[in-house]
């Protein structure tokens, strides 16, 4: 039974499903079900979140010759939590002509964009929150929600150095959210579906990236660079420029309301990283080479959902990778970067990637 | 339409004014800038100095030629041992004091390590002021070494105060030579990780060439000098002009540059870097054996009269105007530091372009805050 969940979760949830049901009235079983998917999302979040603070900083560690955290519990692994206690206890510092409701509605709009985008990962066989036929559309349509708490943050805390970062980071998104849309389109082309589950079930026999030639790679590069400045991470971390703006749009928040943002943007990369595995790396499918049966059959042994971890952790890195190596861009080489090269590269890769698609050249 | 909407509306055409500083990450100190800002574009900035003026010059009038060491090293802490050359050699050459060989060649050695591990920093913090936030750990890495060195001969590693009217404080430690030896072999195999790290980044040249352009004749009208000078095509470099200690004996070039941007003033600081490890080496081997110290009065009067000496520190002329009427105490003191010069070109080059050029701009000035105030 054990064995055979981690390879399928379907038949746990429906067995769940089966025993609501059974037990209580329709509307009773649908409420707790909904109840019980937001505990493990929210468990899921906090522990993701978590984890993630501790890799980048060990990440930069590594990268910067040093060794990062490693005397709160075993390798460092209690340091976020002792960091979140320390957050958590804070005192929240009040802002003088502050608009006080959005500036306290702000970081909570930031992470509920987060939260909703992270309901449509398929983690993995049978592990999927909602699985709509439009579901790339719905991910990109939340993930553009983030920008207007960014943007209430900014104005609301009456800084000047927060409305600068504000407004960058408000022309940065929505310019990036073009790019990372129309790369995401590409596969949507590719594998004929916007349902995440398909999109997944349309790589058994071999991930986009390579089944693709080069237009899915390039869409691969365009999505990876327009997400990690959607997410404001280095080296597209305008909004922040800590040595420009203090802080940008968060100078003025502190405590809990500070942590909110912080986590929200690790959750946006992991959100990112999970798209980005689930369209061009085959999402949690085991790595397959044709003819090799053998070695197919011991891929098929580890679970879907090391696969999917393993996947998104790679492309993390990679973004962390971004981060810790390249200087920031200026925000006028931000925006020429995305109108001048990604856009136009981006829609004739769309053109290549739909002839190939009608053709059939695909593999 | 409130009021308050109207009032904002009909705000527009005045200006942004925001304070960078004096508690900002990439003042580097308390600094303040006054900038005045249209969306990105910085229009004008005014600087704003004196935050942390302790009366340096002031104080020296109450302090004996050999106290006044002490209060140099915290002008421009990066290079203490250069400033306290500089007030070292303005005492010797009003004493008419001729100090050993042995001193001459430790007080270049020193000097040179001293500048190395000042564009060290330097280079660390620039790459953070343009968000590489790896070159900083990169840069103190290296900085380290110096400083043990520097740590394992004097005891402190910043403040050195080591360098004195008439010599030096005591002989250097035996390991000198070999550690410094040593350092520049390691030096020598990482300066190009610094190149490998941000000198050929896309980012980093779009970041940096053309930005802040200096001219050479507003480098010369400003009196800007040293690598940011020289950045400019401005021959300013004073151990080439006016030879002191034992820059006479040693071959090494002056590196000039004439773009005048930002870039420019990286890669003459970088090219610094390997000039100094020349001279380093040509002098190490051959510290002649001697005293330490010349022989120098217990109590120093320098005779009636106005002095001055000037050193090339890390970052540019360091001049020493000592006014003195026989006493045991200087009766003025001036210090023309580079920093402050370097400072007050900062509206010009920052005008016009925006926010983020102009951290890229001060970070390529390389100020040092304690040294504009004093």
């Amino acid at each position: 039974m054990l064995t055979s969940i981690i390879y399928d979760f379907s038949p746990l949830t429906h067995r769940i499903d089966q025993f609501l049901s059974e037990t209580f009235s329709p509307g009773w079983a649908v409420t707790m079900e909904l109840v019980i998917v937001g505990l493990v999302f929210l468990l899921f979040y906090a522990v993701v979140g978590l984890f993630l603070v501790l890799a980048e900083r060990r990440v930069c560690a590594f990268i910067q010759n040093r060794l990062g955290p490693n005397r709160v519990g075993p390798e460092g692994l209690l340091q976020t939590i002792a960091d979140l206690l320390k957050l958590l206890f804070k005192e929240l510092i009040p802002i003088k002509r502050a608009d006080k409701f959005l500036y306290n509605l702000a970081p909570f709009i930031v992470i509920i964009a987060s939260f909703m985008a992270i309901a449509a990962i398929p983690f993995a066989k049978g592990l999927h929150a909602i699985d709509f036929n439009i579901g790339i559309f719905y991910v990109i349509a939340v993930s553009s929600l983030g920008v207007v708490g960014i943007l209430l943050a900014g104005w609301s805390s009456n800084s000047k150095y927060s409305l600068i970062g504000a407004m960058r980071s408000g022309a940065q998104i929505i310019s990036y959210e073009l790019s990372v849309a129309l790369s995401l389109l590409a596969i949507v082309v590719l594998s004929g579906s916007m349902q995440l589950s398909e999109v997944i079930a349309s790589q058994e026999s071999g991930w986009w990236i390579w089944r693709g030639h080069l237009p899915a790679f390039i869409a691969f590069l365009v999505y990876l660079i327009a997400s990690t400045a959607e997410i404001n991470r280095g080296p597209f971390d305008l909004a922040e420029a800590e040595s420009e703006l203090t802080a940008g749009f968060h100078t003025e928040y502190s405590g809990i309301k500070f942590a909110f943002f912080f986590l929200a943007e690790y959750m946006n990369m992991f959100i990112v990283a999970s798209f980005a595995t689930t369209m061009f790396l085959g999402g949690w499918l085991p790595f397959h080479i044709d003819g090799w049966y053998a070695f197919n059959h011991m891929m098929d042994f580890i679970p879907p959902v090391v696969w999917y971890l393993g996947k998104t952790a790679f492309i993390i890195y990679l973004i962390m990778w971004f981060k810790w190596t390249f200087p920031r861009l200026r925000i006028d080489q931000l925006l020429t970067l995305e109108w001048k090269y990604l856009l136009p590269i981006n829609l004739v890769n769309i053109l290549i990637v739909a002839f190939i698609s009608w053709k059939n050249w695909h593999f | 339409m409130t009021e308050e909407v109207k009032e904002i509306m009909f705000r527009e055409h005045e200006e942004y004014m925001i304070n960078m500083g004096p508690q900002h990450p990439s003042t580097h100190g308390v600094l303040r800038f006054e900038v005045y800002l249209k969306g990105e574009v910085v229009t004008k900035l005014v600087p704003h100095c004196g935050y942390i003026h302790r009366g340096i010059e002031k104080m020296c009038e109450k302090d004996t030629y050999p106290q006044i060491i002490h209060l140099t090293d915290r002008m421009d802490y990066l290079s203490a041992h250069i400033n306290n050359e500089a007030v070292s050699l303005c005492v010797e050459n009003a004493l008419q004091v001729e100090v050993p060989e042995r001193v001459k060649y430790i007080r270049t050695i020193l000097a040179e390590l001293n500048r190395i591990a000042s564009h060290q920093l330097w280079w660390a913090a620039f790459g953070m002021d343009l968000g590489a936030l790896t070159t900083f750990f990169y840069g103190l890495r290296d900085r380290e070494k110096i400083l043990d060195i520097f740590e394992e001969s004097f005891g402190s590693r910043l403040l050195h105060s080591f360098i004195t009217p008439g010599g030096l404080m005591h002989d250097v430690h035996p390991n000198f030579q070999k550690r410094t030896k040593e350092f520049i072999k390691y030096f020598r195999k990482k300066l190009p990780e610094y190149d490998q790290l941000l000198t050929g980044n896309v980012i980093f040249q779009n970041r940096t060439k053309g930005i802040g352009i200096l001219s050479k004749e507003d480098a010369i009208a400003y009196g800007i000098t040293g690598p940011s000078g020289r950045a400019s095509g401005f021959s300013c470099d004073i151990r080439k002009k006016y030879p002191y200690s034992a820059y006479p004996f040693v071959q090494f070039e002056e590196k000039l540059s004439h773009e005048g941007d930002s870039f420019a003033r990286y890669q003459v600081r970088i090219e610094e870097m390997w000039e100094s490890m020349k001279i380093i080496e040509q002098l190490v081997d051959n510290i002649p054996e001697g005293d330490y110290t010349a022989k120098m009065k217990a109590v120093l009067r320098l005779p009636e009269g106005e002095y001055y000496q000037r050193v090339e520190t890390a970052r540019g002329e360091l001049g020493v105007y000592i006014v003195s009427t026989g006493e045991k105490f200087p009766y003025r003191i001036k210090f023309r530091t580079p920093n402050f010069s370097n400072l007050f070109i900062m509206n010009k080059l920052a005008s016009g372009g925006k926010i983020a050029d102009l951290i890229a701009i001060s970070g390529s000035l390389d100020l040092v805050i304690p040294d504009i105030d004093r």
